[in-house]
């Protein structure tokens, strides 16, 4: 196939406008907009201190590190190393589990069609807005302050910041529950306890279980780094080894975490294809 | 009547069964449940008496970190609070910025990198997977650790932030874009092969445009995702206001906890807005996919 001719193509460019062609309206627009855009993220760059000559320079001494971290060594750390990974996993653990326990109640509380009073409605997702815009290392920095160093403060911070999040789920999964469960309930002689735990309960377990366990999955990825803050976990021995620049060591820990989440992953999709029954 | 109740009782039993049966199965998760709790109270040193003192600590914590704010003196009061808004605004700004450039770059890597992702654009099995275990890795690492290599070979400074959060970024938009990717109908790349297109046009004029609305929705959504993780990313040293809001926390200056983190919320619930404004004017502007769920990863 051969393109068309010139001619043709400037005949049919006349007839149907902006087909064969872009217009140069929309043409230039868009070039603006690209070129405005570039313009943005050089500036920007530029103003963070980004420049080509400091990357290359990083790169070498990246290189450096990348090859003192062959081969991971533990030094004799193993037991510590360990126990600080099952810390990790019982922050995650304890810290979902909390967030789930205060979000039922808050879930039911934030559902309109439970409670339809608006000004409850609104204050408490506007209050769980406001967990959620902090990053949960933010919470791990306050807790330290508050009970101190260790995984005490993960957990709370782990549950205050899921809580957020969770409780704002779980009332969008009670608001979507079938409500002919819960008129039946009511026609039998039940009040709005016996409908939340008899209509709406049985009918979003299964989503709350799984939301559940997709966070447990999340936290425990949070968790890996929570002991940079202080609050617990295998993140305080990688944090620190980092920073006396004991690179196998760090590999070590490194190699260590990555099959951890990679197995937790694989036991939290397990059962929450469980628990929805699929 | 002998034969309605025989009915009667036989539903009775199997009724009893399924709540034996039921029973039983409530029991079993509610001891290894039980168990799991039990030993990870222990490993994370967990004890009432901590309970019990902590929270009421929580409590005096945060009536310390309050402004004091009164509706006579309003204006003197708010000037007291943000005494240092200057600065803070600029850290602040400083942090969008890592969130921007991070994003951007994060989402050209991660845009190239997903069409050898990609498993149904012939550029074979092994590189699709050797590609995704590359992605895997960037994403699981997280972008702290990353950072804190980053620090020690680009030194203190907004530079390793940007690269740690890039990185991270290109992990998760790759293997997303290679999701999206493999969602594009057939049809229309088979009509670009057949007026002669090499693989390169075939991605050009094909896949990137079907796909390019659905892109740009996961690169919003994750710019709000790195607004938060640039926050926390000074924490080590890699810039932003996380070096500040850090400082302020361990010397226990408590106004100035409670101005960062509300100039910080401010300045998240702003970037959310925007965002969440813009993605749906490409997606009802647009028929594409629709991203299902914000990713959490």
């Amino acid at each position: 196939m051969s393109p068309l001719p010139q001619a043709r193509l400037e005949a049919l460019h006349a007839r149907y406008r902006g087909t064969v062609y872009p217009l140069p309206g929309p043409l230039w627009r868009g070039r603006l907009f690209w070129i405005g855009f570039t313009a943005c993220f050089l500036a920007a760059s530029a103003h963070l201190g980004l420049s080509p000559l400091r990357f290359w320079a990083g790169l070498g001494d990246l290189g450096i590190i990348a090859g003192q971290m062959w081969p991971p060594t533990h030094k004799g750390f193993l037991p510590e190393y360990l126990g600080a990974l099952g810390e990790t996993l019982a922050i995650a653990f304890l810290g979902t589990l909390a967030a789930s326990l205060i979000s039922l109640p808050l879930g039911f509380l934030g559902a309109r069609n439970v409670i339809p009073n608006w000004l409850i409605h609104f204050s408490l997702r506007r209050g769980l807005d406001v967990v959620r815009g902090v990053d949960v290392l933010v919470w791990a920095l306050i807790f330290v302050s508050v009970v101190g160093l260790g995984p005490f403060a993960g957990i709370l911070a782990i549950a205050f910041n899921d809580t957020g999040v969770l409780a704002k789920i779980y009332a969008e999964a009670i608001e979507n529950a079938d409500r002919k469960a819960s008129e039946a309930v009511r026609a039998a002689g039940g009040d709005e306890a016996d409908v939340a735990r008899l209509a709406i309960l049985p009918q979003v377990f299964p989503v709350l279980i799984s939301n559940s366990l997709y966070f447990f999955e999340a936290n425990t990825r949070s968790a890996t780094i929570l002991g940079v803050v202080g609050a617990g976990g295998i993140g305080y021995f990688l944090a620190d080894r980092i920073r006396v620049s004991a690179w196998s060591d760090a590999a070590f820990i490194i190699l260590l975490i990555l099959p951890t989440v990679a197995m937790i992953d694989v036991l939290s999709r397990w059962l929450r294809r469980l628990a929805l029954g699929r | 009547m002998t034969a309605a109740s025989g009915t009667v009782a036989r539903i009775e039993a199997l009724r009893s069964a399924e709540m034996r049966r039921k029973r039983g199965w409530t029991l079993l998760f509610g001891a290894i449940l039980a168990l799991l709790v039990a030993l990870s109270a222990y490993q994370g040193e967990v004890s009432w008496s901590k309970l019990v003192n902590g929270l009421p600590r929580l409590g005096t914590y945060i009536g310390r970190i309050l402004p004091d704010l009164s509706l006579r003196s309003l204006g003197p009061d708010l000037a007291d609070w943000m005494w240092n808004l200057p600065t803070w605004l600029s850290l602040l700004f400083d942090t969008l910025l890592i969130a921007f450039v991070s994003t951007v770059m994060g989402a050209v890597i991660g845009f190239f990198l997903s069409f050898p992702a990609t498993r149904n654009l012939g550029f074979g099995p092994v590189t699709a997977q050797v590609v995704r275990r590359f992605l895997e890795l960037l994403r699981t690492v997280p972008e702290l650790v990353f950072a804190l290599f980053f620090v020690f070979a680009f030194g203190l400074g907004p530079m390793a932030g940007v690269l740690a959060i890039t990185l991270h970024t290109a992990g998760v938009l790759g293997k997303m874009f290679a999701e999206i990717n493999e969602t594009v109908s057939d049809r229309s790349l088979e009509g670009i092969v057949a007026a002669g297109a090499t693989r390169d046009q075939v991605i050009r004029l094909g896949v990137v445009p079907q796909v390019a609305p659905a892109f740009i929705s996961y690169v919003l959504l994750r710019f709000e995702i790195n607004v938060r993780a640039a926050s926390v990313i000074g924490f080590v040293g890699a810039g932003g206001i996380g070096q500040e809001l850090m400082f302020v926390i361990n010397q226990f200056i408590y106004h100035d906890i409670s101005a960062i983190l509300a100039l910080l919320i401010l300045t998240v619930a702003l970037v959310d807005i925007v965002s969440e404004a813009i993605r749906h004017r490409i997606i009802s502007s647009e028929v594409a996919h629709v991203p299902a769920a914000a990713s959490q990863a």
